[in-house]
């Protein structure tokens, strides 16, 4: 058991209540730009902890988690276009649209190890990227407009601004507490030991393909869940979002927020984009900062925000 | 049937020009097992490169060589200053700080160039279309395109088989250890092969600048391609890198250019056309991903990995 | 020897490009039994077991195991069947503790892993059989540090107890000695004597003491063919392996 008070669980702690009490500051404020911004960033959070689930606790280096944003969004999108705007419809069949389509590409790109892998889900979903930017119909390359955000019975209004950053923040919980439950089940421990040791679980009597295969399955159904959030706070969707810098960014997020930890996702979400806001407002050339940034990141402070809190704890202890 | 050999050869140069990229990339992968996402970038700054040196000495070839050793160079820098840094780091470590370094390569040349393009023009013995066979007439410049990117694939043949160098490439592929207790230097072998990808990058992106605008994220979209090629060829072998740049090359070309007819015989005009534009593209993934149910080593993949 | 075979390997045969790692190899372990198996370095121990567990395919050949063609089973059905094996090279989940090593062997051969909710570090079906196995390897009182923090010596004997983990029907060990101090070494054999008779067990092993102290038979291989086969008594006065073998290893080992 880590002690109950250190650096990790402050940031943690200090980090929910904020989000949990945004709403009341921006409210008081009037500064509803803030509230867009961390409405994004919740929904951004959902599918860094989506990933963590494969990449950092199930060791996968999925390079195209973006994809399913795209899917979660462009089912929203495509059933609103085509009249459908009914949120129990539209919710279930993004989740089950992501669901099929990371049963068809993990069950192709788990054949593979390392570096095929990374570049098999990058191709993949770049293919994704290149479908929809061809389907002329929903838009293709310049998106899709949505008119009306997905509509659930009163008293639920995903346009009323506050309302839907509840609704988000609820269901990033809710997806941090299933991680957290999966990771530490049967299924958890078998996923974390393939990550280990692939070789030595098979040895051992698991059929490791199979478990992560559901594990990739449930990080892309999550996901999708992300990018049907997405869709409506943008009222948009568009074959950009899962561009395949975007998976580039949610992998940043979880490597900067520290990997195979249940909130690493959320911190290093809020940091990521709170920093991109940041930079731009200081830069219109931001990203000659933050590429060489990550460059020092990735050279010297291995582990991102976490393996810094990590350090300083023992530091305090020792 | 103009057309289909125009297209044929269009899918031959594309093919060609997909070689000299997958071949660095596979190369880097195989040698120092480094999974480099910026090999894009090195396109990119070719592509650039040539453009500005060649709207300064006014001389289209002297630009392009130019260009050609300016990337070398960006490439050896690069492998110096942070590459040697993060080789037997995990795959992770190598995708972030790649991933860096194209952040700061497109918006390098955002500062220095511009957003807008660039175009690159040519000179007129290379502008003119030649006649190829009765009747048939082709673009000068993408068959001189053709005969050197052939050239090049020639003397990397050379190289990697006849050569010191090669044999020490070769045994590296395959047994990077081995390289190490041969005595050899082995920080410099990694910067010069390193700044080889990068030259045959670089070579790539300046030859296809008078054919498509010269812009920033274009070599993002062509590595993926050279991606896709290394999976389908096999993780460090130039040979696989040749099949398989010929065969996406091939497909993606010929694919766009016919498939949209015959999907048309098949189905109804509306949803040919709905549909054709992105079962197009879809066309070298389906490839790749029956090559991954066949041979999920690739078709030609080196040594014992 | 004793009862009937429970594993039986006939006519196997591997090859890696020109080199013959295995050639035209038949074997016949019987149940309960101590079966070494040993050879000069190059003779194709490893790729024999590598064959056995499924990690590698024969070009040909047969592999039975207590009656059932295991010949193209995966490495993970094999182990299901009661066929286990530890690593030459320490091959544990380095970043898990101890416990969680043994408790994932155990889980192994608990039914399906497809249950996502209860937390398996607190399910008494997984952890105590493993404190159990932990005991009787002697490594209970490391059982919450991670596997990373242990020595070489207990390395091999968290190997060794995660294989028992999933009570085997037949272990397969390669080189359980290697790399172990004289003491961690006859830790390792009062071990090994300890389960001898209580699970059949193929020992791949290159320290001839342990191995003439320990095995009921033993089989020699050079060049990945049986040159002979028999008891401790009878390997000692083959003349065949005297030349091929043991005369080369004398210096070696006295």
């Amino acid at each position: 058991m880590r002690p109950a008070l250190n650096f990790r669980t402050i940031v943690t702690v200090v980090l929910i209540a904020a989000l949990v009490l945004l709403p009341l500051y921006t409210g008081l404020s009037g500064n509803r730009f803030l509230l867009t911004l961390f409405t994004r960033i919740v929904i951004m959070a959902l599918a860094a902890v989506s990933l963590n689930l494969m990449l950092g606790y199930g060791g996968m280096m999925s390079f195209g988690h973006a994809a399913y944003l795209g899917i979660g969004g462009y089912a929203v999108g495509i059933l609103a276009h085509e009249g459908v705007l009914n949120g129990f419809v539209q919710w279930p069949v993004a989740l089950a649209a992501s669901a099929l389509f990371a049963l068809v590409i993990g069950a192709l790109s788990l054949r593979t190890r390392g570096v095929y892998f990374i570049m098999i889900t990058l191709a993949f979903a770049q293919m994704t990227y290149y479908t929809f930017a061809g389907l002329a119909r929903y838009g293709g390359d310049d998106g899709l407009t949505i008119y009306k955000r997905s509509q659930f019975v009163a008293p639920i209004d995903l346009s009323n601004k506050t309302q839907f950053y509840y609704i988000c923040l609820a269901l990033l919980f809710g997806a941090i507490y299933l991680v957290w439950r999966l990771t530490n089940s049967r299924f958890g421990m078998a996923i974390q030991g393939a990550r280990s040791n692939d070789i030595r679980m098979r040895a051992i009597g698991f059929p490791t393909y199979r478990y992560r295969l559901v594990c990739f399955v449930i990080a892309g159904t999550l996901c999708g869940l992300a990018g049907a959030l997405l869709a409506n706070q943008n009222d948009f969707v568009s074959p950009s979002i899962m561009y395949w810098t975007r998976s580039g960014d949610l992998i940043i997020m979880v490597v900067l927020g520290g990997m195979a930890t249940p909130f690493g996702p959320v911190i290093g979400a809020v940091a990521l984009l709170v920093l991109e806001e940041a930079l731009s407002g200081i830069t219109e050339y931001w990203q000659i900062i933050l590429g060489p940034l990550l460059l020092l990141v990735v050279l010297f402070a291995r582990g991102g925000i976490d393996g810094l809190l990590a350090r300083a704890d023992s530091k305090v202890r020792s | 049937m103009t057309l289909f050999i125009e297209q044929c050869l269009n899918g031959l140069q594309f093919g060609l020009l997909l070689f000299l990229l997958a071949a660095g990339l596979t190369l880097v992968f195989g040698i120092m097992d480094l999974v480099n996402l910026a090999h894009g970038s090195l396109y990119m700054i070719g592509a650039y490169f040539a453009a500005t040196f060649a709207a300064w000495t006014g001389s289209f070839v002297l630009g392009a060589i130019l260009a050609l050793l300016a990337t070398l160079l960006v490439g050896m820098v690069v492998e110096v200053v942070v590459m040697r840094r993060i080789y037997g780091r995990d795959h992770l470590d190598h995708v972030l700080a790649t991933f860096g370094l194209i952040l700061f390569f497109d918006e390098a040349v955002r500062l220095i160039w511009g957003p807008a393009g660039l175009s690159l023009s040519l000179p007129p013995w290379l502008s003119a279309p030649v006649q190829i066979l009765p009747g048939v007439n082709y673009s000068a410049y993408r068959l001189a395109v053709i005969v050197v990117t052939l050239a090049v694939a020639g003397f990397l043949y050379v190289l990697v088989m006849r050569t010191r160098i090669g044999m020490l490439i070769r045994a590296g592929a395959s047994n990077r250890e081995m390289v190490g207790a041969l005595g050899v230097n082995i920080k410099l072998l990694y910067t010069l092969v390193f700044g080889l990808g990068a030259a045959l990058a670089g070579l790539a992106g300046l030859m296809q600048a008078p054919i498509l605008t010269v812009q920033i994220g274009m070599g993002e979209n062509i590595v993926i391609l050279a991606f896709v090629i290394t999976v389908i060829g096999g993780i460090g072998s130039i040979r696989g890198a040749l099949v398989a740049a010929l065969l996406v090359g091939f497909i993606d070309t010929l694919g766009r250019a016919f498939f949209p007819d015959i999907l048309r015989m098949l189905l109804s005009k509306e949803a040919a056309a709905t549909l054709a534009p992105a079962l197009s593209s879809m066309l070298i993934y389906l490839l790749m991903a029956v090559v991954l149910v066949v041979k999920p080593e690739g078709l030609f993949s080196a040594g014992n990995k | 020897m004793s009862g009937p075979a429970i594993l039986q390997v006939e006519n196997l045969a591997k090859r890696f490009g020109g080199i013959v790692a295995t050639d035209d190899l038949s074997l016949e372990i019987a149940a309960g039994e101590l079966h070494a198996v040993i050879g000069p370095n190059g003779a194709g121990k490893t790729t024999l077991i590598a064959q056995l567990s499924g990690q590698l395919t024969p070009d040909s050949g047969r592999i039975h195991f207590s009656g059932a063609d295991i010949t193209t089973l995966p490495m993970y059905r094999r182990s299901r069947l009661g066929l286990a094996r530890s690593f030459q090279i320490t091959s544990l989940f380095l970043d898990l503790s101890v416990l969680d090593n043994v408790a994932l062997a155990v889980q192994a051969h608990a039914g399906h892993s497809f249950r996502f909710w209860r937390d398996a570090r607190r399910e008494p079906a997984l952890r105590d059989p493993a404190r159990a196995v932990l005991v009787r390897a002697g490594l209970s009182e490391r059982a919450d540090q991670p596997a990373s923090a242990l020595s070489h010596g207990e390395h091999r004997q968290l190997e060794l107890a995660m294989a028992l983990a999933s009570a085997p029907r037949m272990l397969l060990l390669d080189e359980p000695m290697a790399g172990l101090g004289p003491e961690e070494s006859s830790a390792m054999v009062t071990m090994l004597r300890a389960l001898k008779g209580k699970v059949t067990i193929l020992l791949v092993e290159h320290d001839m003491e342990a191995v003439f102290a320990l095995a009921d038979r033993i089989t020699v291989l050079v060049y990945g063919r049986v040159i002979a086969s028999g008891t401790p008594d009878d390997i000692r006065a083959n003349a065949a392996v005297r030349e091929a073998y043991l005369g080369e290893s004398e210096g070696a080992h006295v």
